[in-house]
C-alpha cells in the first residue's frame, strides 16, 4: 500500500497516541471526522494498523528487568525448531520470540520482577526448554522506539 | 502498588486497549465511577501510559527486518550519547536499545529489500560514530510479539 502525506500524518499520530478520538485527530490534521475514519479504516483493511497496544512502566508495574536473551539451538531439523518455538511462546515472561539467521536461531525478550526471578525464569523455564544450546544475556538499560520511515 | 483488581484490569486493557469502562467495570465486579479512579490512579502514577498502534512494516513495502547488535568504542568519553543522538536521525532505525553486557547498543532496522538494506547499511549505519563493531542478525519470523507483561 502506498501512503500519502495525511495517511503519514494519521499513522505518525496515532502511534504516538492511539487514544485519541477520531473527533480530535481530525481537528488537528484540518479532515473531517468522517474523512479521518475512513483513512483510518482503509489503513487497518490493507494490514498497516496492525493492531493497538497497550502501554505500560514495565519497572512501575513490577517488572524492574527486561532481558534479551540470544539462544542457539543445540539440535535442528523441523521438528525441534517447532518444539522449541511451541514451549517458549507459552512462557509467560517471554514477550517476544524472533526466528533470525546469523549469529543466533533465537532472540527473546523476557521480563521479570528483579535480577534474582530472572535467574529463577531462566533456569527453570529457559535452560529446560527443548533443544537449548548456547544462550547470550544482554540486559535492558534503555529502550525508545522510533516513527520509522512515515 | 498494584492490588489484584488493579492487575486484572490491566490484564483485560492488554488485551484490548480500547476496552469501554462499562465493559470492564462489569468484567471485574466494580461500577465504572470505581473503574474509571482506578484507571486515573495508574495514569497519575505512570504505571498506564497510554495506547499506540502497531504499524507492520511488511504491509508498507519493508520485506525486510534486521537487528544490528552493535559495540561502540568505549574510550571515546561521550561514544553513547553522540551515536544515540546521530542513530535517531536515521529514518529506517525503529528502535533503539542500550544493554549491559557484551551488546552495548542495538538498532532495529527495516528495509524494502536486500539491495535497499545494503544501501542504508553502507551509507548511513557504517557512518554513525564511535562503531567498534557490528552483528547483524535477520528477521525470519516473529513467533511472538505481543510483548504483554505477565501481570
Amino acid at each position: 500500500m502506498s501512503l500519502d502525506d495525511l495517511d503519514r500524518a494519521i499513522l505518525r499520530a496515532l502511534v504516538a497516541n492511539a487514544d485519541q478520538s477520531t473527533t480530535r485527530l481530525a481537528a488537528k490534521l484540518g479532515l473531517s471526522q468522517p474523512a479521518t475514519w475512513r483513512r483510518i479504516k482503509r489503513l487497518q483493511e490493507a494490514g498497516v494498523i496492525a493492531g493497538r497496544r497497550l502501554q505500560l512502566d514495565a519497572a512501575k508495574a513490577g517488572f524492574g528487568v527486561t532481558v534479551f536473551l540470544g539462544v542457539k539451538l543445540a539440535t535442528k531439523g523441523r521438528v525441534s525448531l517447532e518444539d522449541f518455538e511451541r514451549a517458549v511462546g507459552a512462557i509467560p515472561e517471554v514477550q517476544s520470540v524472533e526466528h533470525v539467521l546469523g549469529l543466533y536461531d533465537y532472540r527473546l525478550r523476557v521480563v521479570a520482577r528483579d535480577l534474582a526471578d530472572f535467574e529463577r525464569v531462566l533456569r527453570r523455564r529457559l535452560m529446560t526448554l527443548p533443544g537449548v544450546g548456547a544462550v547470550e544475556a544482554n540486559v535492558l538499560l534503555s529502550e525508545e522506539r522510533r516513527p520509522g520511515p512515515i | 502498588m498494584l492490588d489484584d483488581v488493579d492487575r486484572r484490569l490491566l490484564r483485560l486493557l492488554q488485551v484490548d486497549p480500547g476496552r469501554g469502562v462499562p465493559d470492564l467495570a462489569e468484567a471485574v465486579g466494580s461500577t465504572p465511577a470505581r473503574v474509571t479512579r482506578r484507571l486515573d490512579t495508574m495514569r497519575e502514577a505512570g504505571v498506564l501510559l497510554g495506547s499506540r498502534i502497531a504499524i507492520d512494516w511488511r504491509a508498507l513495502g519493508y520485506a525486510v527486518a534486521v537487528s544490528l547488535r552493535i559495540t561502540l568504542d568505549k574510550t571515546a568519553s561521550r561514544a553513547f550519547d553522540e551515536f544515540l543522538v546521530a542513530a535517531r536521525l536515521v529514518p529506517e532505525v525503529i528502535e533503539i536499545q542500550t544493554f549491559l553486557g557484551q551488546v552495548d547498543v542495538r538498532l532495529s532496522l527495516i528495509a524494502r529489500d536486500l539491495a535497499d538494506y545494503q544501501r542504508i547499511y553502507r551509507e548511513l549505519i557504517l557512518e554513525l560514530p564511535h562503531i567498534a563493531d557490528i552483528e547483524a542478525l535477520m528477521n525470519v519470523a516473529t513467533i511472538k510479539a505481543d510483548e504483554s507483561l505477565p501481570l
